[in-house]
């Protein structure tokens, strides 16, 4: 029984769950037969705590330690699995027991995440058994630096972590820069919200990090490596400390690893969570023990980087996948995907959507199929009104292009970023000024405050957007929104600032109705800007329920049976609960 | 620990994929303990151990076993079905700890079906 233990499940109580499901087993006298592994995210976090059975690949979900002496005695005793237990489809209400056959899962191509749910992330001797570190062998025995970057580079994989600069070709840059001391540095600085991807990997499999940061350093010919990785990831850094301790003791790192003369060591570098330092420059100064502020590129990390010594830097997610693409050949990773974007990425979604959790998709795939294939659709029978990609860098895409393929181009065509893999999906209710609002207090929030045009022009945006979202917008507002967004992104100093305002950009690109109505009309379409509303109820739509008048916490409501229901202005203290309760939209 | 050498990680990673290739592949052949509470009562459960133990011996990672519930032959417990992908699965009957040892080395390890065991009808 492999019962997940990621930060999502692990918060659910997984812990407790797989101590019990031991007893239980030990109890009823099978221990022999049955092993319960902790493994890292299995990526279906909505529904935790989960846990897969094999070999008959049963899909237990949601479970409590409650259910643990029903799972032991009816499911591993007599071969009875818990129909209860298991996945329903939410549209057709059917049982999926299997879980290769749950929509989630079926639509995935696991590469990246190839050891998720069946390795114990603790355990070296697992991560070997599937292979591992078989690849650090062949790039040490068998092949020389040149072959490595050769074969990375028709691999066709880009930097992960959202820029997507081809991998193989910043290896070669490094590796051309003169200097005997160079640094490989993973970057775990993982910040937007609502991105949970390097932290899944890096909790399931954090071997596949060392092992591809293990053969970057062998390319370049690095020996000292750091993974940046924030402080508020307790789980993948206490991961991570033991896998480096495990493979240490190996002689997999360290000196003279594997009897090969080649050295290489990592160290652990606890960032304190500011969203800047995932910004490469800033992430090195911050390792330095500098504050973490970004400087100009040129001179970039490949040629002056890392204690001004050239520097490899990678994503989490893109060095996962570098012990494979030694291991099978580039031109396997390369045999999936489109255009100049090969392999797959993996996709934190959230938000709106049936599916919370963890995908990895080919690319290609469109970004319907990940959103309503996967991700299970929109909940509540909502409507899909828009998604968001690249988080507070990325950009909304509308409805009319949900074709779009997964594909650094083709998604920057629409507006938006591939990024390192944040899905918002947000449905019919999402007001899109507000949602700009939400992203601009976030990057503004975070701006380093080293350059002037992101510093002020980012507050200087969020001030506006918040004035429209009062009532108090003017015609003026929108020109001044765009002509400000505009230059940020040109003249702010690092990424942060040069995409910060894009979230401002697509909106008022697809959603310029709903900033006109917001200034002209003084109303908020979607019902979510709490200064526009009148908090008045419609007769003619009420249907008399009196579900306001329960869920009001002011007692402001005036309902009786069979009577429409009036709000006391004096009272009402504006929560937004009695719009939450209404589902006729009777109240404005 | 000591410091490994490439040899050495492959006798590893080979250990390790025998016990991990039960987490990810479906394996080639199926071996089923009908373990309904009549099968228990008849004494599934000491032919399971006495399986599992059997198997835990062989290095061979395409096997897996299963607790089945009930086929509905209560009078024929316990009951065994072998089941090698691609052939038509085999149910034997009154199975003890000591015939599934024969059935287990004869038809799951070499294909030889052990035709005076096999369920009547089947």
């Amino acid at each position: 029984m492999l019962v997940c233990g990621g930060t999502g499940c692990h918060s659910a109580g997984s812990q407790t769950l797989i101590a019990s499901l031991k007893q239980e087993i030990e109890r009823q006298g099978l221990s022999k037969e049955i092993q319960v592994v902790q493994t890292g995210c299995n990526g279906f976090c909505a529904v935790g705590p989960v846990a897969l059975v094999q070999p008959e690949g049963i899909f237990y979900q949601q479970l409590s330690v409650e259910d643990v002496p029903e799972i032991v005695s009816e499911h591993f005793l007599k071969g009875k699995p818990i129909e209860r237990l298991m996945y329903k489809d939410p549209t057709t209400k059917k049982v999926i027991p299997i879980m290769s056959e749950i929509p989630f899962f079926a639509h995935q191509m696991f590469w990246a995440m190839r050891n998720k749910g069946i390795i114990d992330p603790e355990q070296i001797e697992d991560y070997i058994g599937r292979d591992g570190y078989l690849g650090v062998a062949k790039a040490l025995f068998e092949m020389t630096p040149e072959q490595i970057i050769q074969e990375v580079k028709v691999s066709g994989i880009r930097g992960r972590g959202g820029a997507g600069f081809p991998t193989g070709l910043k290896w070669e840059f490094a590796s051309k820069s003169p200097g005997d001391i160079k640094y490989v540095v993973c970057n775990a600085d993982e910040g937007d919200p609502g991105a949970f991807m390097d932290r899944s990997i890096l909790e399931a499999d954090p071997h596949s990090v060392l092992e591809g940061m293990t053969i970057a350093a062998r390319a370049i010919n690095s020996h000292q490596g750091y993974i940046y990785c924030r402080t508020e990831y307790p789980l993948a850094i206490h991961r991570l400390t033991i896998a480096i301790q495990q493979a240490r003791a190996y002689g997999l790192l360290g000196k003279n690893i594997l009897g090969s003369g080649f050295d290489f060591d990592i160290e652990i570098y606890e960032g304190a969570g500011a969203f800047v330092c995932g910004e490469e420059t800033a992430l090195m100064r911050s390792i330095e023990g500098k504050r973490g502020m970004p400087r100009p590129r040129p001179p970039y990390p490949v040629h002056k980087g890392l204690w001004e010594k050239p520097t490899v830097l990678n994503n989490v997610e893109t060095l996962a996948n570098i012990p494979q693409i030694i291991l099978q050949g580039g031109e396997w990773y390369a045999s999936v995907g489109i255009g100049k974007s090969r392999g797959t990425k993996v996709f934190a979604i959230s938000g709106d959507v049936n599916n919370i959790g963890l995908v990895e998709i080919p690319m290609g795939a469109t970004l319907r199929s990940m959103i309503f294939d996967i991700g299970g659709g929109i909940p509540n029978k909502k409507k899909f009104k828009a998604v968001q990609l690249g988080g507070p860098s990325g950009g909304c895409v509308p409805e009319q292009y949900l074709d779009t393929p997964v594909d650094y181009e083709a998604i920057a065509q629409v507006g938006a970023i591939m990024g390192s893999g944040g899905v918002i999906v947000m449905d019919e209710d999402t007001c899109m000024v507000d949602m700009a609002r939400f992203f601009m207090d976030f990057i503004q929030d975070e701006s380093c405050g080293k350059c002037t045009p992101c510093r002020e022009g980012t507050r200087r945006l969020l001030e506006i957007l918040r004035k429209i979202c009062d009532g108090h917008g003017t015609t003026e507002d929108l020109k001044a929104l765009e002509e400000l967004s505009y230059t940020i992104k040109d003249t702010a100093l690092c990424g942060l600032g040069q995409t910060g305002p894009n979230p401002v950009l697509s909106t008022l690109n697809y959603f310029r109705d709903e900033y006109l109505a917001h200034i002209y009309e003084k109303r908020c379409p979607a019902k979510r800007c709490v200064a526009l509303l009148k908090f008045e109820v419609n007769p003619e739509i009420c249907t008399k329920c009196g579900m306001c008048f329960k869920g009001c916490p002011a007692e402001a409501i005036i309902w009786q049976k069979k009577e429409v229901a009036r709000i006391n202005k004096e009272k009402c203290i504006k929560c937004m609960t009695c719009f939450e309760r209404c589902k006729f939209g009777a109240i404005f | 620990m000591q410091k490994l050498t490439v040899q050495d990680l492959h006798i590893i990673r080979e250990k390790a994929a025998k016990r991990i290739a039960l987490r990810c592949n479906p394996g080639k052949i199926k071996v089923t303990v009908h373990m309904g509470d009549c099968g228990i009562a008849a004494g599934a459960r000491e032919v399971m151990v006495s399986l599992m133990n059997e198997w835990n011996q062989t290095d061979r990672d395409d096997i897996r076993i299963f607790a089945g519930g009930c086929i509905g032959k209560c009078s024929t417990e316990p009951n065994v079905t072998v089941e090698i992908i691609g052939e038509k699965a085999v149910t034997y009957q009154k199975v003890s700890p000591d015939t599934i040892r024969q059935i287990f080395k004869k038809h799951v390890l070499m294909g030889e079906i052990q035709k005076d065991m096999i369920m009547a009808g089947n």
